[in-house]
C-alpha cells in the first residue's frame, strides 16, 4: 500500500493497540475460549478426551443441538 | 488495555448467552421436546418392526441426565458457556482489528465485529449445514458431520478475514463503497464454491448405504414390510420452528454482544481516542465509515 490517495486515506488510524506486545494474552484467551467451544460443541461426539463417557455430551445435549452443532 | 477489553468482551458474552438461554428455554424447548417425542415414537415403531421380522432389538442407551436437567440446567450452562467463549474470541478479534481495518470508531467496530462473528461462527455454516433438532442425525456419521461442520466454520472465518484484508487494499484504489461490494461479492463466490463442493449430509457413504440417496438426514416416513407407512416422517413444522428459533437465538446473542460491548469499549478507549497519544492523528467524529 505505497500510494495512499488523498480521498481515501484508509490507513489513517484512530487507535492501535500493540497486539504484538499482548500476543500472549490474546493467544491465551483464544485458546481458552476455543477449549470451551470444543467442550460445548464437539467433545464426546466426533472426538472425546475422556474416552467413552457421555456425561458432558448428554448434559449440554440441548444446547449443542440448538447452537447448530452436529449431535449424535 | 487489552486485558480490560477482553474482560468486557467476556462480560458482554456472558450476558448475551444468558439472554439467548432465556429465549431458548421459552421458545426452543417445546420444539426440542416434540422432536424427542417423535424420536421415541419412531424408535418404538422400528423396534416393533424388527421384532416382527425376528431381528434382534437394540436396547435403548442409559439415561445419564433427565430431560428436566437437560432442558433447564444443561442448555443454560451450554449456551452461557458458548456466549462467554464467543465474547472472549470477539474481544480478541476486536482488539486486533482496532486501527487495522480503516477508520472505524470504537462503537461501530463493535457492531461490525459482532456481525462478522454471527456470520463466521454460525450463519454461513448454517446455510450449508443447518441446525438440527434431536431425532435428525445418524449416529454413524457423527465424525464426518462434525468435520464438515467445523470445516464450514473455519472456512467462513478465514474467508471473511480474507475479504476484509483484500477489501482494505481495494479501498485505496476504488474507495470504501466499491471495495466493500467487491470483497463481499468475492466472499459469496468463494464460500459458495466450497458449499457446492462439500457433500450434503444425506450423501455420506453410510447414509446412502442405509437409507438410499436422499440428500438429507431428516427421517423420512418409516415403511413396513408391505411398503405401507407405519410411522410418519419428521414433522416439517417442528423442524422449521426449531431452525428459526436457533437463528433467532444467535441473532440475540451476537446483537447483545455487539451492543453491550460497544459503549464499554468506547469508555476503555476514550483516553486514546481523545488525542492523548501524540503520534497518531485523531479523526473527528464525522469521519466516513470504513467498512472494510
Amino acid at each position: 500500500m505505497s500510494s495512499v490517495s488523498v480521498h481515501y486515506p484508509s490507513v489513517s488510524i484512530p487507535v492501535v493497540l500493540p497486539a504484538t506486545k499482548a500476543v500472549l494474552l490474546l493467544a491465551g484467551t483464544l485458546f481458552l475460549a476455543l477449549l470451551v467451544y470444543y467442550f460445548v460443541g464437539v467433545d464426546q461426539g466426533a472426538t472425546s478426551v475422556f474416552g467413552n463417557d457421555m456425561h458432558g455430551h448428554e448434559f449440554v445435549h440441548d444446547a449443542r443441538h440448538f447452537l447448530g452443532f452436529p449431535c449424535h | 488495555m487489552e486485558k480490560k477489553l477482553i474482560l468486557r468482551g467476556a462480560i458482554a458474552g456472558g450476558l448475551a448467552g444468558l439472554l439467548a438461554f432465556l429465549f431458548a428455554r421459552i421458545f426452543a424447548e417445546t420444539q426440542i421436546q416434540q422432536a424427542i417425542d417423535y424420536e421415541s415414537g419412531r424408535d418404538a415403531a422400528v423396534a416393533a418392526l424388527d421384532k416382527a421380522a425376528g431381528l434382534p432389538v437394540e436396547p435403548a442407551g442409559p439415561e445419564l441426565f433427565s430431560r428436566t436437567v437437560q432442558a433447564n440446567l444443561g442448555i443454560g450452562v451450554g449456551v452461557i458457556a458458548f456466549g462467554l467463549a464467543m465474547g472472549a474470541i470477539f474481544a480478541v478479534a476486536y482488539t486486533v482489528c482496532l486501527g487495522r481495518v480503516g477508520r472505524i470508531r470504537p462503537r461501530q467496530l463493535s457492531l461490525l465485529v459482532a456481525g462478522a462473528g454471527l456470520l463466521g461462527f454460525y450463519l454461513v455454516p448454517f446455510v450449508k449445514y443447518p441446525a438440527n433438532p434431536p431425532a435428525i442425525g445418524n449416529e454413524d456419521t457423527i465424525r464426518e458431520r462434525s468435520a464438515l461442520y467445523l470445516t464450514m466454520v473455519l472456512a467462513s472465518i478465514l474467508f471473511l478475514w480474507l475479504a476484509v484484508w483484500i477489501g482494505k487494499r481495494l479501498a485505496v484504489r476504488y474507495g470504501n463503497w466499491a471495495a466493500t461490494m467487491l470483497a463481499g461479492f468475492g466472499f459469496i463466490v468463494v464460500i459458495g464454491l466450497l458449499m457446492a463442493l462439500l457433500p450434503s449430509l444425506g450423501q455420506l457413504a453410510s447414509n446412502k448405504q442405509q437409507f438410499g440417496n436422499h440428500g438429507t438426514e431428516t427421517p423420512l416416513p418409516l415403511l413396513g414390510p408391505d411398503g405401507k407407512i407405519v410411522y410418519p416422517g419428521f414433522p416439517a413444522d417442528v423442524l422449521f420452528s426449531f431452525r428459526l428459533y436457533s437463528v433467532a437465538a444467535q441473532l440475540i446473542l451476537w446483537t447483545t454482544l455487539g451492543l453491550v460491548f460497544a459503549p464499554l469499549a468506547e469508555k476503555v478507549l476514550a483516553p486514546l481516542t481523545a488525542g492523548d497519544t501524540a503520534d497518531t492523528p485523531v479523526p473527528e467524529q464525522q469521519q466516513p465509515l470504513a467498512i472494510s
